[in-house]
């Protein structure tokens, strides 16, 4: 098989080698959880529940507030005990509803139905919008709107995003490994949804066994196809995937629906496929818990709204004090003050590291040195941005790239200087947000 | 609430790259040249450039106290850089020329602006302008030739007269007392030809000396380092074995480099030539193995701070570099023009950047 790629990038080490081999293994049903009214892109939901209400594990707690945005479900039985400001797996604060379990698990129904697969396109869309669907890669693009282009744009190839090419996360590793076949389903789906021709599985070659898998499921699908992708960060990343996979462009600025390309994750395919099938919603996913701390490193089909301190204490708690505690993978992911953050559907990892690799050195003065702008994998100049941004140049900076940086992290990766790149890159893009709404 | 963890911007990991391993591996780079030039020159050679990298560091320490700010001479970017300008002096020259320059250097072409990452221009090429500039004879006069060589390196003068010295004094006096680049550009001079030539009894002996720069012996010996020069134009296979490690350990880009030596190359095999020899399809390999050009284009005009950052921008730098360097060598009046035509385009190194700005990925020209 010859391995695409993309422009740029990195290599980091992938350390996947922690929980790269342990089976999903379900997570038992917590005490509580906290269910995040914000785990999407879009307007927070807007709760339909009151403390002291009782739910069932699948019952709809919050409803979207506005197309892009998306519902909440109760992901386990219980009583709402609290609606109230709780740590968000990005650090922050922000408002969540908590429900204390009852200790019987009792759920909705998931009634399997046999003809999900020739279900009219608009009821497959409503039964994703109802099980409030986003993104699980991480960034949490309500799915909904991702699968309703305009007329005017049609869409022949779906592109599934099985790249994972965040250092350590395993989730969508395991999940291609374990459930090969409700994913290939979930892309089926899409493609009836977007009426698309083609379907195509992006998968990075540390993972060969999954795309020999995959392969293998495909023989007979002539319109389906594993694209093996040479290892590379950041090739999950749409952009960059659509091009390795497909070989096209999307415009600057615009999105990839312009090149008439769908891409969703591994696992939010499942998620399709279990909305339209059994009609469940979106109330648990597969989150890796691992990093040289962790005593047993595994891969957890854990209910959202699940404490970060519960999962780590489920695999066997620390062998070393916790220096860093990072939300999602090390590139982009967010580093939390404590445990006390909860899963919400983008959480692909919790990744812990010991004291010494949370240490960073001191930020220098810049070099000039170019390799940030030798690897930006979108052709921009980061070093020249984050220096404008410093300076308050934010005309030199958004003509840099200030606007089409994904935020990577890069640059900062390679820097000599151990410039916070993506930080001042951030400033800079909140301080030009500022400036549009002055005009 | 107090944070438990470090929280810190994303991403949280790094290659463990570092400015200090960058400057240090870019003077393990230069060790080579530096051997071949004790084995050429002798000890005077590793003296010299101790002196100019200790002169730099020490200068870098004080200015850095006065200034009251922290000392970061550990960093290696002064080293590199006392080491680069000793490399720029040849061995004949008195101690304290490394000192003065690398002072300089230091001084008024890295710590005026802000020390490492704020200087416009390379302070090690500052250095030796200043000191070309302040001292030219002390920084021409007195090569020292090198083991079983003819100042020029063109060994085998019987090759090119059988008695050179009886038959012209002042052809002897050239290829004996000075480096191959001298050689080449005085025989550029149509009226010390004829001079040459008149003394010889009308023989073509100009033709016959600039032919022989291009034969293989001379080139040899351009290669291996048998010749007169600076320390660091010692020899071309020891600076190309220090810039493959560069390469290698992802220090130095090729742009720079590629582009530089190639437009020297296609240059001299166009201009190089002169009446009166068989204009030699070996030119260009004189003129990428004479000088400072190796020396110049894989350490030198490859310094971060001085040069441009975008890829196009880089390949402009070097074809700068490489057009400057032939007009100097083949028109002006310096037999050699690596480090002034680097300075030169150091100072274009902004507005190359503003012009060659980079279309973002999936943007299309308008």
């Amino acid at each position: 098989m010859r391995l695409k790629t993309f422009p740029g990038g990195i290599h980091p080490h992938d350390e996947k080698h922690y929980s790269s081999s342990a089976p999903i293994s379900n997570f038992p049903t917590p005490q509580r959880v906290i269910i995040h009214l914000s785990q999407h892109i879009g307007a927070p939901s807007s709760p339909i529940v009151q403390v002291g209400d009782e739910v069932l594990k699948g019952q709809k707690i919050a409803e979207a507030a506005g197309f892009v945005s998306i519902p909440q479900h109760a992901s386990i039985s219980g009583k709402v005990s609290k609606i109230a400001k709780a740590m968000h797996p990005t650090g922050a604060m922000s408002m969540a509803i908590e429900i204390t379990s009852d200790g019987l698990d009792r759920s909705v129904e998931f009634p399997d139905d046999p003809n999900y697969m020739d279900l009219e396109p608009q009821v497959m869309k409503d039964r994703i919008a109802e099980a409030g669907i986003c993104g699980m890669g991480g960034a949490g693009f309500p799915t909904i709107v991702k699968l309703s282009p305009p007329e005017d744009k049609p869409i022949d190839v779906v592109v599934l995003n099985g790249v994972e090419c965040e250092p350590y996360l395993t989730s969508d590793y395991r999940l291609m490994m374990e459930r090969s076949e409700d994913i290939i389903s979930g892309l089926k789906l899409i493609m009836k949804i977007v009426k698309a021709k083609k379907g195509v599985i992006g998968i990075e070659a540390n993972k060969m066994d999954a795309i020999a898998k995959m392969q293998q499921l495909l023989t007979k699908e002539s319109n389906l196809e594993v694209v093996g992708l040479k290892m590379q960060y950041p090739q999950g990343a749409e952009k960059q995937l659509i091009y390795a996979a497909t070989n096209r462009k999307v415009p600057a600025g615009g999105l990839p629906m312009a090149v008439g390309v769908v891409v969703q994750n591994v696992g939010t395919a499942v998620a399709i496929y279990e909305a339209i099938r059994f009609q469940k919603p979106l109330i648990d996913r597969i989150i890796s818990v691992t990093g040289s701390p962790v005593v047993k490193p595994m891969n957890l089909k854990a209910p959202i709204g699940t404490l970060y301190s519960d999962l780590v204490e489920h695999c066997g708690g620390t062998r070393e004090e916790i220096g860093k505690a990072i939300s999602g993978g090390p590139m982009m992911g967010f580093s939390l003050p404590s445990l006390d953050a909860t899963m919400t559907k983008g959480s692909s990892g919790l990744v812990l590291f010991n004291q010494k690799a949370a240490k960073s050195l001191a930020e220098h003065t810049c070099l000039r040195c170019a390799r940030c702008v030798d690897i930006c994998p979108m052709n921009l100049l980061p070093s020249m941005i984050a220096n404008a941004v410093k300076y308050k140049n934010l005309d030199l900076a958004v003509q840099a790239g200030l606007n089409d940086c994904i935020k990577c992290g890069s640059c900062a990766y390679v820097c000599p200087a151990q410039i916070r790149l993506v930080q001042y890159i951030d400033t800079g893009k909140i301080r030009y947000a500022e400036a549009q709404r002055k005009k | 609430m107090k944070d438990k963890y470090i929280v810190s911007p994303a991403p949280h990991v790094h290659d463990k790259s570092t400015v200090k391993n960058v400057m240090w591996n870019v003077v393990i780079a230069l060790i080579p040249a530096l051997l071949f030039a004790v084995y050429y020159w002798g000890l005077r050679a590793l003296i010299l450039t101790l002196t100019g990298a200790i002169a730099a560091v020490i200068t870098e320490a004080i200015i850095q106290k006065l200034r009251k700010v922290p000392v970061t001479v550990h960093d290696g970017s002064a080293f590199l850089t006392g080491m680069l300008l000793a490399y720029n002096i040849h061995v004949g020259a008195p101690i304290w020329l490394p000192i003065v320059g690398a002072v300089f250097a230091i001084g008024v072409g890295k710590q005026v602006f802000g020390g490492l990452g704020n200087n416009p221009v390379n302070p090690a090429l500052l250095g030796r302008a200043f000191l070309l500039a302040s001292w030219p004879t002390q920084m021409t006069a007195g090569w020292v030739a090198a083991k079983n060589s003819a100042m020029s390196g063109l060994n085998n003068l019987s090759r090119i007269a059988t008695n050179l010295q009886e038959l012209s004094p002042k052809a002897y006096e050239l290829v004996t007392g000075a480096t191959p680049l001298k050689v080449a550009q005085s025989l550029r001079d149509t009226s010390f030809v004829a001079d040459i030539n008149a003394q010889a009894g009308g023989l073509n002996l100009g033709g016959r000396i600039f032919d022989s720069l291009t034969e293989l012996a001379t080139l040899k010996s351009l290669f291996w380092g048998n010749i007169g020069g600076c320390i660091g134009e010692v020899s071309a296979f020891a600076l190309l074995l220090g810039a493959a490690y560069l390469l290698y350990r992802n220090i130095i880009e090729w742009r720079i480099p590629l582009f530089y030596i190639g437009t020297v190359f296609v240059l001299s095999l166009i201009f190089g030539g002169i009446p009166g020899s068989g204009s030699s399809v070996m030119l260009p390999f004189f003129h990428i193995f004479a000088g400072g050009l190796m020396l110049g284009a894989f350490f030198m005009a490859t310094d971060y701070t001085t040069t441009p950052i975008t890829k196009k921008g880089r390949i402009i730098f070097g074809i700068g570099c490489g057009l400057l360097t032939i007009v100097i060598r083949l028109v002006g009046g310096y037999p050699e023009g690596v480090s002034y035509s680097i300075l030169l385009m150091n100072v274009f190194t902004p507005l190359i950047d503003k012009i060659t700005m980079p279309k973002p990925f999936g943007k299309v020209a308008k």
